[in-house]
């Protein structure tokens, strides 16, 4: 496989989330606007590149028995270094942020890519496999968010589009489910005609 | 297998710390600026640095800033919270000597996006600028009050409402706390002349 499929591979065949179907809890959860969304993504991906390349460079070190633990608590330590790092230096982002960053460490996409990807493979592919998957997840959740920004309250990226309240339902929860049932049977509808 | 997974922990643990110790100083740096510029927000203009105190109000302590201008009291910003629809809402609220409160500003809310969390909305927020509890009712029309809810989040505004209440009785409490403490006691005098 080529480097640059690697990347692309995230994007439509092994889209996270809308063929994986991984990390499904901060999608529902954080996708109530388009820039929420975007931002969750790219957190994760910054987290997936890094502990991608880390757990490829130390997994044969790691025996079998102890690796998920391992796993959990690199990953674990790279968002709390991004916690630091964002509350420090960009601290308006944090707050609109910080309540999901914990939230990446039980995102099964990056445990998920660290057992079934950068385990077995280097650390340049590993981290191109970790940005691939991540471009793939902060498309899905800006996509998603933005059905739901503009049905619940009219705007897209924060900028008023339609006048009113909007469907209040797709901000909440239950239009969480909604919006990424009839995302997923589009994406399903796109890609296998192909 | 021990020893391999004590090594990843002291490591991981190590490179925390280690970034801790490098961001402390900026995270305290940012909490602050966003402190001084939540206490800017609600109270009248000012050209000393807020002096922070703290005052009992129904057994339970309440910070506050206190800032003034050319000398003379400017106002007080009050830090008031009460429980919301999704968790505590914590709202600076500024209020001039006189008793009426200048304006609010929330510092932190866990309310639902797309309704409670419309509480930092102007659209609702801005109906407080000028309220004064003396002549209005601080609750919702809903209870018979004088401010308006956001719609479909009644349990927010009321808390909201409840929160603003707290820092008037807090203000009261800092007021009487003022005027008994002998030495400075220069509230009640400029109350007359300020506004």
């Amino acid at each position: 496989m080529g480097k640059f499929q690697l990347i692309t591979k995230g994007l439509i065949k092994e889209n996270p989330t809308f063929v994986l179907l991984l990390g499904m809890c901060p999608t529902l959860a954080t996708t109530t606007s388009a820039i929420n969304g975007m931002s969750m993504g790219l957190a994760t991906m910054f987290v997936l590149v890094l502990s991608n390349m880390a757990i490829s460079a130390i997994a044969r070190f790691i025996p079998d028995k102890v690796r998920i633990p391992s796993y959990i608590v690199v990953i674990a330590t790279f968002v709390t270094l991004l916690q630091f790092i964002m509350q420090a230096y960009t601290p308006a982002m944090y707050e609109t942020l910080g309540l999901f960053i914990p939230l990446i460490v039980v995102n099964c996409i990056v445990l998920g890519r660290a057992e079934a990807f950068a385990n077995k493979n280097g650390v340049v592919d590993s981290a191109l496999d970790g940005l691939g998957i991540g471009l793939g997840f902060t498309c899905s959740l800006t996509v998603l968010g933005l059905v739901r920004e503009l049905l619940g309250s009219g705007s897209v990226f924060g900028f008023k589009l339609i006048p009113g309240d909007g469907i209040l339902c797709f901000v909440l929860a239950p239009g969480a489910f909604i919006a990424l049932g009839y995302l997923l049977v589009l994406f399903k509808k796109l890609t296998t005609k192909k | 297998m021990v020893v391999c997974l004590s090594v990843i922990c002291l490591v991981c643990s190590a490179l925390l710390a280690a970034v801790y110790a490098i961001t402390a100083e900026p995270v305290k740096a940012a909490a602050e600026a966003k402190l001084n510029k939540a206490i800017s927000q609600v109270v009248p203009e000012f050209d000393s640095t807020p002096v922070e105190s703290a005052v009992e109000v129904d057994g339970k302590t309440c910070k506050y800033y206190t800032v003034t201008k050319g000398g003379e009291l400017a106002g007080y910003a009050i830090e008031a919270s009460s429980s919301g629809f999704g968790g505590a809402i914590s709202v600076m609220v500024g209020m001039t000597p006189d008793g009426v409160i200048y304006n609010t500003s929330v510092l932190s809310h866990s309310e639902t996006p797309g309704l409670g969390a419309k509480c930092t909305d102007p659209a609702f927020a801005d109906q407080f600028k000028g309220f004064d509890p003396s002549v209005k009712s601080l609750s919702v029309k809903k209870d018979k009050g004088d401010v308006d809810a956001i719609t479909a989040s009644t349990i927010t505004s009321r808390a909201y409402c409840a929160a603003l209440s707290n820092a008037v009785s807090a203000f009261k409490a800092i007021v009487q706390a003022d005027a008994s403490g002998a030495a400075d006691n220069v509230i009640p005098s400029e109350v007359g002349n300020s506004k």
